[in-house]
């Protein structure tokens, strides 16, 4: 049994102008010790699949569909009571901007103490220790004298640092880190990246890595996940996505990303602005900015095709030889739609 | 390259400063050296990169090379003539613009988009009538790849990358030679961020624009530049080609940046070797004396605590300022 198992997940925003399907029947697995890395632009999705499985959506925000197990524990309508166990002491989430996840108003010590008495029975004597053993587990120097600094007396780099501490503090079997680097400077990104791993490997904890950032995923990530538009389009070891990607969607990621070797040459992005999750296509939602799109793209979404044993991908390109002739012609820009 | 492009020096940096005061007391203040004695010029035609962390300046220098901030120090000179009075600013703003990090705040929310990128003709009083006014407004729009019936649509209308779009037709809109992009695409998405470098890219071919690329993703700067300046707290602490600089960084601080990027493949992510560095940036209101890097370089000695290191040119084309560079390499 898979320490965390996500199927069919639905997640829906009830919006004035309709119901916005965030996240449309998304489905995985995380083994324990592994980092999974879920990748997309903004919009695709990603950081509502974290919010749902620790149930922290917006009001208008709500699970339609699926199934979330933890350990075999069914979540989705599992009730208050049961994620207010599950939260901070079995899957943790630390979140892009330090600076405004922390209260301004208490100090670092109180906000760590909090979340350990709240979830463990210690008292606040042992909570400060173990406060303070937590500051020093994720480096951050003279914890004593942090214990009694507020957020705004610490830099970007020592925040994010203690947002860390606080989400490890119960010990979670999953962090969630949702852009955990995003707001910081390269050096201190390699910092915290470095700092994540080996507390991983420390604590044999699994990590959900919700990012953009391609360098990243590749640093970071034993499995892969790329959504697009509320669903997965490809997943699979990092290996696989990274050198042999089988979705329009990813190899286009792929060719927009500036490397060496794209010095003073053009690069090619994919043309085209993201979907409108209100006017979602009811063929594949990548196809009206895909330059191979075919006549079938665009009346059915692709199957989710299995590759090899590590890696899916739902594009109707891996199924392109078995099909008829009229169904595999290319489409022309005029029948995309979509915008413009 | 042609050599023969880069000739002569469109810009020309001498010794800026740009000192904040800043209050630390009820009466007192402190100068805080935002940009301390930078020099460096950009050649015709040339895209300079300018790397660092936050809190290095460089959007600083940025902004007080175009006087948006008056210099506390030093020279600016355009195509070899001084920028200083008021009359020479003016004549410098129209040949010298700008591009904005965040394509939110940067545009007025109660102007339409044609009056967006008609308020620099307007300033300047670059049309006869009306009519050329709106000819000129669609040419510009048309470049950059807008839809002319967008003309009369609000900012709020758009997604992110046509809002980077309006923004540098505007700053086009007086026909510039030289365009300071200040981190134009780092609040963009990775697909709709190639979109635009390559737009950079072309216009810079078509117009024979020069820029001063800010940035702090260090891919996009190597994509984009020919030469390539560090900054670290205020001072400058190395400029050379962009592959000389990425491939062969001299002054310590460039090495530890250049290997905490990560490199989008995950078998030279996992072999490369990361120079960690310890603890964060001080405080640009308390830097450390002599060498601003000394306190988180392994190589530092006391002459780098007691003196700042020379800014000088070491090989042909490559500025370093360290103490220590034979130690370092």
């Amino acid at each position: 049994m898979s320490l965390l198992e996500v199927k069919d997940l639905r997640t829906s925003f009830f919006t004035p102008a309709g119901e916005v399907k965030a996240v449309n029947g998304v489905s995985f697995f995380l083994e324990r010790g592994k980092v999974l890395g879920i990748v997309g632009e903004s919009g695709s999705g990603k950081s509502v699949t974290a919010y749902s499985i620790m149930q922290i959506l917006a009001s208008t925000g709500k699970i339609v569909g699926g199934s979330i197990k933890l350990d075999g524990e069914e979540l989705v309508g599992a009730g208050e009571k049961v994620m207010k166990t599950v939260r901070g002491n079995k899957i943790s989430i630390i979140f892009q901007d330090p600076m405004t996840s922390l209260n301004p108003t208490y100090t670092i010590g109180h906000q760590l103490m909090e979340a350990i008495t709240l979830h463990t029975d210690r008292n606040k004597k042992q909570a400060w220790d173990r406060a303070v053993e937590m500051l020093q587990l994720v480096n951050v120097n003279e914890p004593l004298k942090r214990m009694k600094q507020y957020p705004y007396e610490l830099s970007g780099g020592m925040r994010q640092r203690v947002m860390i501490a606080m989400a490890l503090a119960c010990e979670p079997d999953i962090l969630i880190a949702d852009e955990p680097t995003t707001a910081l400077d390269v050096t201190i990104q390699a910092q915290i990246l470095e700092l994540m791993q080996s507390l991983q490997k420390e604590l044999g904890m699994a990590i959900i890595m919700i990012t953009h950032d391609l360098g990243v995923v590749a640093q970071m990530c034993d499995e892969v996940i790329v959504m697009y538009a509320g669903s997965i389009c490809e997943q699979g070891t990092a290996d696989e996505i990274f050198y042999n990607p089988r979705h329009e969607y990813t190899k286009g990621l792929m060719r927009s990303i500036p490397t060496q070797n794209t010095a003073g040459k053009k690069l090619h992005p994919i043309t085209g602005t993201p979907i409108d999750l209100l006017n979602m296509p009811e063929g594949c939602p990548f196809a009206p900015r895909c330059d191979a799109a075919m006549k079938v793209c665009i009346k059915h979404p692709g199957p989710f095709m299995k590759i090899n044993d590590d890696h899916a991908a739902r594009c109707w390109m891996n199924v392109k030889n078995g099909m008829e002739a009229g169904e595999v012609e290319p489409v022309l820009e005029s029948e995309k739609g979509g915008e413009e | 390259m042609e050599d023969k492009k880069f000739e002569t020096p469109l810009i020309e940096v001498k010794n800026l400063k740009e000192y904040f005061n800043i209050n630390v007391g009820a009466f007192k203040t402190k100068p805080l050296k935002a940009v301390d004695d930078v020099s460096f010029s950009i050649k015709k035609g040339e895209t300079l990169g300018l790397v660092g962390e936050s809190g290095c300046g460089k959007t600083t220098v940025g902004r007080t090379l175009l006087h948006l901030y008056k210099p506390t120090g030093g020279e600016v000179f355009y195509n070899g003539d001084p920028v200083k009075t008021k009359s020479q600013i003016k004549e410098f703003r129209k040949k010298a613009t700008m591009v904005f990090q965040d394509p939110y705040s940067s545009l007025n929310p109660r102007m339409t988009v044609s009056d967006i990128i008609g308020e620099p003709l307007d300033i300047h009083k670059m049309y006869a009538n009306k009519k050329e006014r709106e000819e000129r407004i669609l040419e510009l729009m048309a470049e950059v790849g807008l839809n002319s019936e967008h003309a009369s649509r609000y900012a709020h209308e758009f997604s992110g990358g046509q809002r980077q779009r309006i923004g540098i037709a505007r700053a086009l809109a007086l026909d510039p030679d030289f365009i300071v992009c200040d981190e134009p695409v780092s609040a963009l998405d990775v697909s709709i961020q190639a979109q635009v470098i390559n737009m950079f890219d072309e216009l810079q071919d078509k117009k024979g624009l020069t820029y001063l690329f800010i940035a702090h993703d260090l891919l996009v700067v190597r994509h984009i530049s020919d030469r390539i300046a560090v900054m670290y707290l205020g001072k400058m602490v190395e400029l050379a080609d962009a592959d000389e600089i990425y491939n062969r960084p001299l002054h310590p601080y460039s090495k530890s940046l250049l290997s905490a990027v990560p490199v989008p493949d995950p078998k030279i992510a996992r072999a490369n070797q990361r120079i960690a560095l310890e603890g964060d940036i001080p405080s640009p209101l308390n830097a450390p004396s002599g060498c601003p890097f000394r306190t988180r370089c392994r190589y530092a000695t006391e002459q780098c605590a007691c003196e700042m290191p020379e800014f000088k040119e070491v090989e042909k084309g490559h500025f370093v300022a360290c103490h220590n560079i034979d130690k370092a390499n």
